[in-house]
């Protein structure tokens, strides 16, 4: 079935380089450099990236991503967490603009 | 999306996997035997356990175990030659009735003995004289533990099997294996429970060792991680699960030319339940025997000659992916 996101498109990734270089050139150091071990491990690392992966629903980056926590030590109870960890974030982002919501109300409320 | 995989994937990922000698080629590289320093004696393929990554389709049903009189020819063939190790595996060593003879008989013959245990086979069916006799001849365990993860470890070596496995652990530190200068060496393997490729060794043995002290108090020398062969009982998961293409093109695309230099199939042999040769244990799950000859143990005098080509085929991947296979 046609589908817009194609898994073997993420092999061709290299492939947005071919019009602007020198920016992917400039990109693709910088995120390797982000995923090398530094304060955090490469396995936290990869766990951030799986819960951002989530929250910017990007299929591409779940793949990798999953790929990447398992085979950096990672198990499945500790990547869940990491879902929960980002999915309240989101939730909790939409839930306290209640209080804008609840600020106009009371200032249009009798 | 990794572009670090994206990028190790350019020119390889798209392109039908070539084979490892063609890989071999394109780098300029010869796979060749040198001064075999280890023998590895694989006492056949009857195991307590079915696990699910298993090359040699190992289990409890399988009956193909050495027998006495290719023990004597394997001693015999050690006595021979000064290797500098022997690495004894399976299958279950600890099945083969002829464990206890194989070890004492090997033990004048190299200065390191080492024995592959799955950790359940060890202390089931009380095998009180087998520990003792490994504690006596300071006998090397390498003891398979994939995961600290109850789940994990389960799914890819059977219910059960990590509760066992702590308790022997437990045991074996409490007979001195592990701990820091009793000369008794605890070593763990780690498979990792997937299609996908290990975790870097030195990141993987410090949270292992972190874990294993904090949550049970076990403590343990090494830890070696390995990827899994795509062969025999795996082989068959990757087919059904659909991940045997990209598993094999991870493989391949994590080609490391470094890696080859270090191959143990350089520098071991490797002797069937039968008392055939082979390269590496893994040519010997595929019958890819050594030199392209089945060779009997009691056929050859001396050490193969260094610089006679080693057999390969795509399995040899597994083992140049990343930091390589040792």
């Amino acid at each position: 079935m046609e589908t817009y996101y194609k898994p073997e498109d993420l092999r061709k990734f290299e492939e947005i380089g071919k019009e602007a270089p020198d920016l992917a050139k400039k990109f693709f150091e910088y995120y390797n450099a982000v995923f090398a071990e530094g304060a955090l491990t490469e396995r936290e690392k990869a766990l951030i990236a799986l819960a951002v992966a989530h929250a910017v629903q990007c299929p591409y980056c779940i793949d990798a991503f999953t790929q990447a926590c398992l085979e950096k030590g990672s198990n499945l109870a500790e990547m869940t967490e990491a879902i929960h960890v980002v999915t309240a974030i989101r939730g909790g982002a939409s839930l306290v603009h209640g209080v804008q919501m609840r600020n106009v109300a009371q200032k249009l409320s009798m | 999306m990794n572009p670090e995989r994206a990028l190790q994937e350019i020119g390889v990922a798209e392109m039908p996997l070539e084979t490892f000698s063609q890989t071999l080629f394109r780098h300029g590289l010869r796979l060749e035997r040198e001064k075999t320093t280890t023998l590895q004696v694989n006492v056949g393929n009857l195991c307590n356990q079915s696990c699910r990554h298993c090359h040699l389709n190992a289990g409890p049903d399988r009956r193909e175990i050495m027998n006495s009189e290719t023990v004597d020819g394997v001693i015999s063939y050690a006595a021979r030659n000064g290797f500098q190790a022997i690495d004894i595996t399976g299958g279950a060593p600890e099945l083969n009735p002829n464990l206890e003879k194989l070890i004492e008989g090997l033990s004048s013959c190299a200065p390191r003995i080492l024995v592959r245990s799955n950790l359940t086979a060890l202390t089931e069916n009380k095998r009180e004289n087998l520990i003792r006799l490994l504690q006596a001849y300071q006998v090397v365990v390498i003891a398979s533990f994939p995961s600290f993860d109850e789940h994990q470890a389960d799914a890819q070596r059977g219910p059960g099997t990590f509760r066992t496995s702590l308790a022997t652990l437990k045991k074996l530190n409490s007979l001195g294996y592990g701990v820091e200068e009793s000369g008794l060496e605890l070593h763990l393997v780690c498979n990792p429970t997937g299609a996908f490729l290990p975790s870097s060794q030195a990141l993987i043995e410090k949270r292992f060792r972190e874990v294993l002290l904090k949550r049970w108090g076990i403590v343990f020398n090494r830890l070696f991680s390995f990827a899994n062969m795509p062969l025999g009982r795996f082989r068959q998961w990757l087919l059904q699960s659909g991940n045997l293409e990209s598993y094999l093109q991870r493989l391949g695309s994590s080609f490391n030319p470094c890696a080859v230099e270090g191959l143990m199939c350089r520098t071991l042999v490797s002797v069937s339940w039968d008392g055939y040769l082979y390269d590496c244990d893994f040519n010997l799950a595929r019958d890819l025997p050594m030199g392209g000859r089945r060779i009997h143990v009691s056929e050859m005098e001396g050490p193969p000659a260094p610089g006679s080509p080693i057999a390969v085929a795509d399995h040899c991947y597994t083992c140049t992916a990343g930091g390589g296979f040792t």
